[in-house]
């Protein structure tokens, strides 16, 4: 019995840090929705796309190789040259905030005061023309991303927990490594909004446009800054996807998955991400294990939706989110 | 100078009320008609039925649904595969079943099994909103691509995890299956595309349409006047549904023959009709024709241009779809959201005045 107990706790903790990695993808979706009430679909795309990006700078690709070579009918792919993963990191960096400018010239603005639903309908436009600009910058075909993180079993947790309580426990090195860089993500994200003047006019921007406007709040750099600040997020979740699923389109798909932690923890809350996040990994590994194999398995693909939905029909705002009002 | 309504009176009601008032526009509609029905089933190959007629036919069944529910209604949805894959399922399982009735009948009630499975997942849209709902409706696509591929039962324990559809006739001619005439295919698409066309826009302009309208623009204000919204979002779900589960039968049975449910009906289906609905025009039942014409037309170029003519691999000319698809959006809902429909009416009151412009 122990040892289904035990079999189970493991589950737990896998789930536990699986819901980091949904968590962090949920936290770009929270940040632009606070700033600028836009529910950024393509965030998901935006990880893939961070992800490609660091990927084809650090193995020195040609951009759009394909269709220079269609075009042109040469045959050139590579630089011949490797970039350093920090050196290329600080390059993707550089990359999202420019499509963070180019977001905001290019939609947002043209946008401002329209229905959020048909805001939201231009971010899955949006999503779609990143995922085949992406496909079309990078090439298309599955992408192995090597930063240095470490990869497979962690010996030391095996060998403790079994000198412990006689039972290995199998915990995945890059899901810790991405656990602790989600603790730091969300301390940092704190510190800035809470302690710094921009972060300050993003609070003010997230509680009231007009008036942050007539305090002399540049709406639009404040846009650009939060988008930015999503793109750097997205690329560290891209990063620890990508690291641990390889680089390929069902990145993308994956990212969905923060939607559901989103309703659950309120599209609000930063502590509300974090949550949402811990309650779906847990949530969909122990029912993937306790029904899954009486249903057919694969129960991961859908649990999270149906808890979400289940769970707003009694709270519609989330758990953390502010109260919606609704006036005529 | 052709397109105007001088001399056009009306001297009743009905006449005044009708959906084209315009007689040019009426005996427009009368020509098209009558070019679809008597002279496109003598002109159609396979090619021709299979790469552009029956998909926009079905497409635009799909869209008409979809506009119910989210042009007229204000409910989006991204669930429009899953109902696809209900309809789907449930033509199969009532081909297979009763194999002596007209496949007509399975067509509808599949449709109408669909308009129940929608109902049940329209529940939270009476608790839930806006892009919440949108969320919540990916649990119906996700829970039912899954349902379809793990319960045997659904495609009668067949090894593959296919189901793929029996022939069938209707009036003794093959509307299913392998030996199906290009003609009989889009004859049969037609006629319930023209038949759900008309309901529709019957619909939407009675009292059920304004109901629907009326929590479209603001469900609080709509219940203070005495709309009920548990019955407006609940009909506009079921209606919906019907629609999309009628398009999700003809699609498995007479335009694909055989499917596995994760391809034919996954999420990217969902936004493909989503997108069809933004581009024709939000609450339009013709913005549903032009939008699905448009993004079944818009492949079958591409590919011509880019892989026909250029020599591009096929891959790369998908990606530059994706690119143009997300891009026309983002156009479309900057510049004119609500899509070819509206670029249509514009168009034709600058006809009323062409060439005279004052």
């Amino acid at each position: 019995m122990p040892e289904q107990l035990f079999f189970a706790l493991e589950v737990m903790l896998n789930g536990l840090m699986a819901g980091v990695l949904y968590a962090l993808v949920a936290l770009g979706f929270v940040l632009i929705f606070k700033a600028s009430g836009i529910f950024n679909y393509a965030q998901g795309v935006m990880a893939l796309f961070a992800a490609l990006t660091l990927v084809g700078i650090m193995e020195g690709q040609v951009p759009f190789a394909h269709l220079i070579n269609a075009i042109f009918g040469t045959e050139v792919h590579h630089f011949g040259w490797t970039v350093p993963s920090v050196l290329a990191i600080a390059m993707t960096l550089g990359v999202m905030v420019l499509l963070a400018i180019l977001v905001e010239r290019l939609i947002l603005k043209h946008l401002v005061n329209q229905p959020d639903i048909i805001l939201f309908m231009a971010t899955i436009g949006l999503a779609y023309f990143l995922e085949g600009f992406g496909d079309i910058m990078w090439g298309s075909d599955i992408k192995t991303l090597n930063v240095g993180l470490p990869q497979g079993i962690s010996e030391t947790v095996d060998e403790v927990t079994y000198d412990w309580f006689g039972y290995g426990f199998f915990l995945d090195k890059l899901d810790m490594v991405a656990t602790v860089i989600a603790a730091l993500l969300v301390i940092g994200l704190t510190l800035f909004s809470q302690y710094t003047k921009q972060g300050r006019a993003l609070r003010a921007v997230a509680d009231d446009h007009q008036a942050a406007l007539s305090v002399g709040i540049s709406l639009r750099f404040i846009w650009v800054l939060v988008w930015s600040i999503a793109g750097f997020v997205a690329l560290i979740a891209g990063m620890m996807w990508g690291a641990k699923s390889g680089v390929q389109f069902s990145l993308s798909l994956i990212a969905l998955k923060a939607l559901p932690v989103l309703m659950l923890g309120g599209f609000t809350s930063i502590p509300g991400a974090i949550v949402g996040g811990l309650i779906i990994g847990v949530g969909e590994k122990l029912f993937e294990f306790t029904i899954g194999p009486m249903v057919g398995g694969a129960t991961e693909n859908w649990f999270a939706y149906v808890l979400a939905l289940m769970f707003l029909v009694f709270r519609p705002q989330g758990l953390f989110g502010e109260k919606i009002i609704e006036r005529v | 100078m052709l397109y105007r309504e001088a001399g056009d009176f009306s001297s009743t009601y009905e006449k005044d009320g009708q959906t084209f008032p315009i007689k040019f526009d009426r005996w427009g509609y009368y020509v098209l008609l009558a070019v679809a029905f008597l002279v496109v089933p003598f002109l159609i190959n396979d090619y021709w039925a299979n790469a552009v007629f029956v998909p926009f036919l079905i497409y635009a069944i799909a869209a008409l649904g979809l506009n119910i529910l989210t042009g007229y209604c204000g409910q989006v949805s991204l669930g429009t595969g899953g109902f696809m894959a209900v309809g789907a399922y449930a033509c199969y399982k009532l081909m297979t079943s009763f194999p002596d009735v007209s496949i007509f009948f399975h067509v509808l009630i599949a449709g109408g099994i669909t308009a129940g499975v929608g109902v049940i997942f329209g529940l939270p849209s009476l608790r839930i909103k806006g892009f919440y709902l949108a969320v919540a409706t990916l649990a119906a696509q996700f829970f039912l691509v899954w349902l379809f591929n793990k319960v045997p039962w659904f495609y009668n324990y067949s090894a593959s995890g296919q189901i793929s559809s029996p022939e069938r006739t209707v009036f003794g001619i093959i509307v299913t299956g392998p030996n199906t005439d290009a003609w009989a295919k889009y004859m049969f698409c037609l006629i319930i595309a023209v038949l759900l066309a008309w309901i529709a826009r019957n619909l939407t302009r009675g009292a059920v349409g304004r109901k629907w309208m009326a929590i479209r623009d603001m469900d609080i204000a709509a219940e203070i006047i005495g709309v009920n919204p548990l019955k407006a979002k609940l009909s506009a779900f079921a209606v919906s549904s019907f629609f999309i589960g009628v398009a999700g039968a003809l699609f498995f049975s007479v335009y694909l023959g055989a499917v596995e449910v994760g391809e034919a009906f996954g999420i990217q289906k969902s936004f493909l009709v989503l997108f069809m609905i933004i581009i024709g025009g939000l609450g339009s039942i013709f913005g549903s024709f032009a939008g699905a014409a448009f993004m079944v037309l818009l492949p079958v170029l591409l590919k011509n241009i880019l892989v026909g003519q250029l020599g591009w691999a096929t891959d790369l000319a998908a990606h530059i779809e994706f690119m143009i698809v997300g891009g026309l959006i983002i156009g479309f809902l900057i510049m004119e959201p609500h899509g070819l429909a509206q670029l249509w009416r514009l168009a034709k009151e600058k006809l009323r005045l062409w060439p005279f412009p004052h």
